[in-house]
């Protein structure tokens, strides 16, 4: 297990850099002129020039660039934004509602997902399970600006249930429509997954065992069968935080709600270079660091696993 | 990493073992190929009709969107803004004034061709990684899984919009190509993937050896006996993806960075449309409507292959 735990770690540290590299090449790598297009139309005096090619290192090759660039963000410099913000302020102010917006989301969409599943993995067949089958798929093809903008016209506007927009500091009913388009990114592949793995558990031996034994079917299935099921939907979960990381741009922009995704997307139109850098420097490393949780926490719950 | 292809790798994962069942024998009275077995399958397969005819629509729609009647979807006159529907604009008018059904109908062509190229790119590059790494194994695999590692390592839409950002800057211009590079180049990693791991398990197979053994090089073993026997699972995956471009798309143009100028595409209505719905819905209600239909389409018809090309599930 140790071992594992290194070897992880060190994968990680190999993605983090090769993805950071990436988008860092993406943003600043072959710019025309990055200092003109920081004074805009404005024209620009030779000392003004020299200063900043100094402070951003744009006299030296690229791959010096990042290293600088590494070496801050790793001692917690985020550096400043384009509007000479410290980005670090930016992420302070942005990630609370995000946090919440997305804990919101995964509670919801796990707790549908988890009791809807079991039912038409029980069921299999069925009515119901058939209808959740349809209601999954449609949703799987719902792309999230056609349900954002949907559900804010039907929901908040025509029939006035949920406020249309939410601000920084919104309650949690305000967050509800949100967090409801949110989750529905993630919740019928939770869904499904749970079905298939209650499908093929009921059929494994030991529940079989479970059953000769004399236990109630409640017992087989609420501790015997859901245990086990529910190993590789905790798994999606890793996979679940990248796509509500994609999901909170738009849902995020929609909504008005002044998180880390409407952040990132203003500051990409912008064409604000640190600013997108640095949040999806930490969004990457996010998103790593859970997969890793998520990883170690599939061989704590399933000791059949076992890595060496 | 999309949640559509998240639902086929999971599902693969605890069910693509294959296992001829005693059922499975005695059920084929003459041999027959997966392929031929999967058509007879899909044949049968309601899902299946539903999603081709709908396809066939669709493609018509971009091939010739003449014949559905719309009239100039560059037509827009500010007299017309928010007008009813009339005569052939069976949708009203936009802000613009541009007529919704016809900039609706002349919007297919954009998304699918988009998703077509961008689909074809990325099984291009997973078949290329996907195959060298299975194949050759050794340094090579650990080399280009690592890299596979990485991409994936990135969220998927925030790499998109950075590198759709950086392919077209130029605000003229109308961004099909950078957006078709862009899907191409970050959807292959699920595909390559999914090919590597049945590469390895097809080049173990004995009619392998026995190629090797009658002097078959490299290249006539991966194009003759490996791709033919390791390609159902891949293309599943591709179908998949060709939905998931086309939604992906959509979201890039929503948010500004995919099409851009005259170009005419589902979710720059979304997003033009937005700010207005409180007086006029139905330009936002109609290309969300063709939207979803459509990559509701290439999933149906992705999940009804995959069906059928994996009978464990049925």
């Amino acid at each position: 297990m140790f071992r594992y735990i290194v070897r992880r770690l060190l994968q990680m540290v190999l993605t983090f850099f090769g993805a950071t590299f990436i988008v860092y090449a993406l943003m600043f790598a072959n710019q025309t002129d990055p200092i003109q297009a920081l004074a805009g139309e404005r024209p620009i005096t030779d000392s003004q020039r020299q200063v900043l090619t100094e402070r951003y290192h744009l006299d030296e090759p690229f791959i010096k660039q990042y290293w600088y660039y590494m070496k801050a963000l790793l001692t917690g410099d985020f550096g400043t934004s384009l509007t000479n913000r410290k980005i670090a302020d930016m992420l302070e102010q942005a990630w609370p509602v995000t946090l919440r917006l997305a804990i919101l989301a995964i509670v919801i969409a796990s707790t549908v997902a988890i009791l809807a599943g079991v039912i038409s993995g029980i069921r299999r067949g069925g009515a119901f399970d058939n209808v959740t089958l349809l209601v999954t798929l449609v949703m799987l093809a719902l792309p999230i600006v056609v349900l954002a903008p949907l559900a804010q016209l039907v929901f908040g506007i025509q029939l006035g249930w949920f406020p249309p927009t939410a601000g920084g500091d919104a309650s949690l009913y305000e967050l509800l429509l949100p967090a409801l388009v949110l989750g529905s990114l993630v919740v019928a592949t939770e869904l499904r997954v749970t079905r298939s793995s209650v499908a093929e558990n009921l059929r494994a031996d030991y529940v079989r065992t479970a059953r000769a034994k004399g236990l109630t079917g409640k017992r087989v299935i609420g501790v015997h069968v859901l245990r086990n099921s529910l190993i590789p939907v905790i798994t999606l979960i890793g996979v679940d935080i990248g796509n509500l990381m994609s999901g909170a741009i738009v849902t995020e922009g929609v909504f008005n709600i002044p998180g880390v995704g409407f952040n990132l997307f203003r500051g990409i139109n912008t064409e604000d270079g640190p600013l997108v850098v640095g949040f999806v420097s930490v969004l990457v490393i996010v998103f790593l660091v859970v997969n890793l949780i998520v990883d170690l926490l599939y061989a704590a719950l399933d000791p059949r696993i076992r890595y060496e | 990493m999309s949640d559509i292809e998240a639902v086929t790798a999971a599902e693969g994962a605890t069910g693509r073992t294959p296992e001829p069942g005693p059922a499975a024998e005695s059920r084929r009275d003459k041999p027959r190929s997966l392929a031929g077995d999967a058509w007879i399958d899909l044949r049968r397969n309601k899902i299946f009709w539903a999603a081709a005819v709908l396809v066939a629509v669709l493609v018509l729609m971009a091939a010739v969107p003449g014949v559905f009647g719309a009239g100039d979807p560059r037509d827009c006159a500010l007299s017309r803004q928010h007008a009813g529907p009339s005569g052939s604009a069976f949708f009203g008018y936009d802000f613009q004034g541009c007529d919704v059904y016809a900039r609706t109908i002349y919007g297919a062509r954009n998304s699918i061709l988009i998703g077509l190229f961008a689909t074809l790119t990325s099984g291009i590059i997973a078949l290329i990684f996907g195959l060298s790494a299975g194949y050759f194994g050794g340094w090579l695999d650990a080399l280009l899984s690592r890299f596979i590692d990485i991409v994936l390592g990135l969220p998927f839409l925030l790499a998109a919009i950075v590198l759709a950002r950086r392919l077209s800057s130029d605000p003229n211009d109308s961004g099909i190509w950078a957006v078709t590079v862009t899907l191409g180049f970050l959807g292959w990693t699920t595909a390559a993937r999914v090919m590597r791991s049945s590469v390895i398990a097809s080049k173990n197979q004995d009619y392998v050896a026995a190629a090797r053994m009658l002097g078959a090089g490299p290249a006539r073993l991966m194009m003759r006996h490996i791709v033919p026997n390791s390609v159902a699972a891949f293309i599943v995956v591709l179908t998949i993806l060709l939905g998931v471009n086309i939604a992906t798309e959509a979201t890039l143009s929503f948010l500004g960075v995919g099409l851009k100028g005259d170009a005419i595409s589902w979710g720059i209505m979304i997003n033009e449309s937005s700010p207005y719905v409180r007086t006029a819905a139905a330009p936002l209600v109609w290309p969300s409507v063709f939207l979803a239909l459509t990559v509701l389409a290439f999933i149906m018809l992705g999940d009804a292959v995959r069906d059928a090309f994996d009978p464990k599930l049925r």
